[in-house]
């Protein structure tokens, strides 16, 4: 074998990384990972480029517009109510995450830190529901939705989403990190189990929240098939739904298209910067079977 | 046993408000989805309201478009091993310490996060045959490079660049159930270009940060002794790396199956409305479609149920064999 002639190392380092480092050509990787940042990159570049240029350039082989047309941005303020958009999916994001937040924790708390017979098969049970496909629910929850009325409201776009089993998941996996002792020592000192919760496990579990926070945020901001269903006036369509709305009227003049993607992801590239810490945890900690 | 009692009523209490919204919008919404199933329930008021028992499912047997929808949601699966395998890749890359590996993670990270309808809509404009910048790219390469010249000379008829999201070509040739063509189906065509626009959204996406833990996770020791053994690099990504991220792969499959069956829906709605001649209608899109454009919502949740079946099916069965290869 060609590998035995060289030489080996003797110092051993940290595994696997350290194991790449030494053998790999540090240069291949480098041009290889470029290589996917550029592909990456390239269709954002040109979304962005675009959404500059006047219409007649949009389908240009050049990527640069000859003039930079920044009132294309203004002129999607104009057309369509891209700011009431803006607000919808904040406002919506917004209480669905706080509820969720709630709601999760304390289910969390039942699951992760107090004892009772049958627990941890009920939450095994409830674990598995999340193999329910949301389609399958999606046409009762209409219904339901229908006949109360709750059709086209805010109501409508914020409770049905408020509610969740993998939040709970996620967040008993952290509670499950904390000493019992804690929960003990409270509970001499007299502390209620709201008191325990409130004031003991909550503040510890802060970096669990912003990760739980930062995924429904995200997912709420960009959820499509809810609104679609439920959303029947203008005033109340959340950003994908005011983007689908935009692209089938005005859907020939693609550099304003483009200006209004950019304005829908801008937000999200910076909670993303901004949180991306919280954000790899989270994903690599959502896998960890309960 | 007194302070037992007491955790229980507080547990009920904790557990409270999400069990009620759990319950009322999702266990109770199966429940009532499992007996419109059985329904021919229209939301139109003309037609009268009958219990069918097994009536849709049957119906389901023979329609043509179901089955042709499932096939459509299975080829767009056909994308997800070489995402899985673009992701093991690029986290074995990144998983070495160079310098900048943030900013690699975060561009690659990028087209997860912001996806959604922004990045279909660009996409369906990067796809456009006639204005689109893909096309654009390659017409300058097949003029430039004189590429029809070449294969002319070589006998061919000459080649042009795909009309994708228009096209009902596909990699195998398949014929479109609805169109009976002339033309020769082998090509680019809408579904392939959904599965290239997927894997660029998931390549560097959760499935890579997985792989990444998955790599941290693999005990130094192990790596070390291969390499004292003299193994070579592939050598001990087959027998240390790959065995050692068994259980991070068995996740990410079974998640992709999960996703891949459902999936389908949002690009279909935004890029193509199911079409060409309903190449990229997949059973979720077929659902929405069934249940709010022709209102027939006992068809639908029939067809819903069917999707959860195959959906719990596929992963049992992928748990049994991913169990017997991983030795639980």
């Amino acid at each position: 074998m060609s590998a035995t002639g060289r030489v080996q190392e003797p110092k051993p380092q940290a595994g696997f990384s350290a194991w790449w480092y030494r053998r790999g050509r540090f240069t291949g990787a480098h041009i290889a990972l470029t290589i996917m940042a550029v592909t990456m990159l390239v269709p954002f570049s040109w979304m962005v480029l675009a959404s500059f240029k006047p219409l007649q350039e949009v389908e240009q082989l050049n990527p640069f517009p000859s003039v930079w047309r920044f009132d294309n941005y203004l002129r999607v303020f104009e057309q369509v109510s891209f700011a009431r958009y803006y607000f919808n999916s904040i406002f919506v994001a917004a209480w669905v995450t706080f509820l969720q937040c709630l709601t999760s924790a304390m289910a969390a708390y039942a699951f992760a830190r107090l004892r009772w017979r049958g627990r941890d098969m009920v939450f095994r049970l409830y674990l598995a529901t999340l193999m329910i496909p949301g389609v399958v629910v999606m046409i009762p929850n209409y219904t339901v939705m229908v006949k109360l009325h709750l059709l086209d409201s805010y109501v409508g776009l914020i409770v049905p989403a408020a509610f969740g089993a993998f939040g709970t998941f996620l967040l008993r996996q952290f509670m499950l990190t904390i000493p019992a002792s804690l929960d003990e020592a409270a509970e001499i000192d007299g502390a209620t189990p709201w008191q325990i919760f409130w004031d003991v496990i909550m503040p510890l579990c802060r970096a669990g929240l912003v990760t739980l926070a930062i995924f429904t945020f995200l997912g709420n901001y960009g959820s499509f098939f809810w609104p679609l269903i439920l959303v029947k006036s203008e005033h109340l369509r959340t950003l994908p739904i005011g983007m689908l709305y935009f692209d089938s009227v005005y859907g020939r003049q693609t550099n304003l298209i483009m200006a209004a993607s950019v304005m829908n992801i801008v937000p999200l590239i910076i909670l993303f910067v901004a949180a991306q810490r919280h954000i790899v945890r989270g994903v690599q900690l959502g896998a960890i079977k309960g | 046993m007194k302070a037992r009692r007491h955790e229980f009523r507080a547990a009920l209490g904790f557990l409270l408000p999400n069990f009620l919204g759990f319950g009322v919008f999702t266990a109770g919404p199966v429940l009532f989805s499992l007996a419109i199933s059985i329904s021919n329930w229209h939301l139109h008021r003309t037609i009268p309201f009958r219990w069918i028992a097994l009536g849709n499912f049957l119906e389901l047997l023979v329609d043509k478009d179901f089955w042709l929808y499932s096939m459509n949601t299975v080829y767009l699966m056909l994308g997800m091993p070489v995402a899985i395998a673009g992701s093991l890749l690029l986290a074995i890359l990144l998983s070495q310490r160079l310098r900048g590996i943030v900013v690699y993670r975060t561009l690659f990270y990028l087209p997860t996060f912001t996806s959604g309808v922004a990045l279909m809509l660009l996409w369906k404009a990067l796809y456009n045959p006639e204005f689109g910048a893909l096309n654009a790219a390659i017409n300058w390469c097949i003029d430039t490079f004189r590429v029809n010249e070449v294969v002319r000379a070589l006998g061919g008829a000459g080649v042009s660049a795909p009309t994708w999201l228009l096209s009902t070509k596909n990699l195998f040739g398949l014929e479109a159930e609805q169109v009976r063509s002339a033309t020769a189906q082998w090509g680019l065509g809408a579904r392939d270009a959904l599965i290239i626009m997927g894997i660029w959204i998931a390549i560097g996406g959760n499935n890579m940060l997985l792989y990444l833990a998955g790599l941290s996770n693999i005990p130094p020791e192990l790596v070390e002794a291969a390499q004292l053994d003299g193994a070579g690099r592939w050598a001990v990504f087959r027998n240390v790396t790959w065995p050692q991220l068994a259980p991070t792969t068995f996740f990410i499959v079974v998640m992709s199956f999960i996703g891949g069956l459902q999936g389908g829906f949002e690009q279909a709605r935004v890029m193509t409305q199911g079409g060409p001649a309903g190449t990229t209608t997949t059973v979720a899109y077929y659902i929405y479609t069934k249940a709010f454009e022709e209102l027939m919502v006992g068809y639908a949740a029939a067809v819903s149920w069917l999707l959860f079946t195959a959906i719990f099916v596929i992963t049992m069965i992928n748990w049994r064999l991913g169990s017997k290869e991983l030795n639980y």
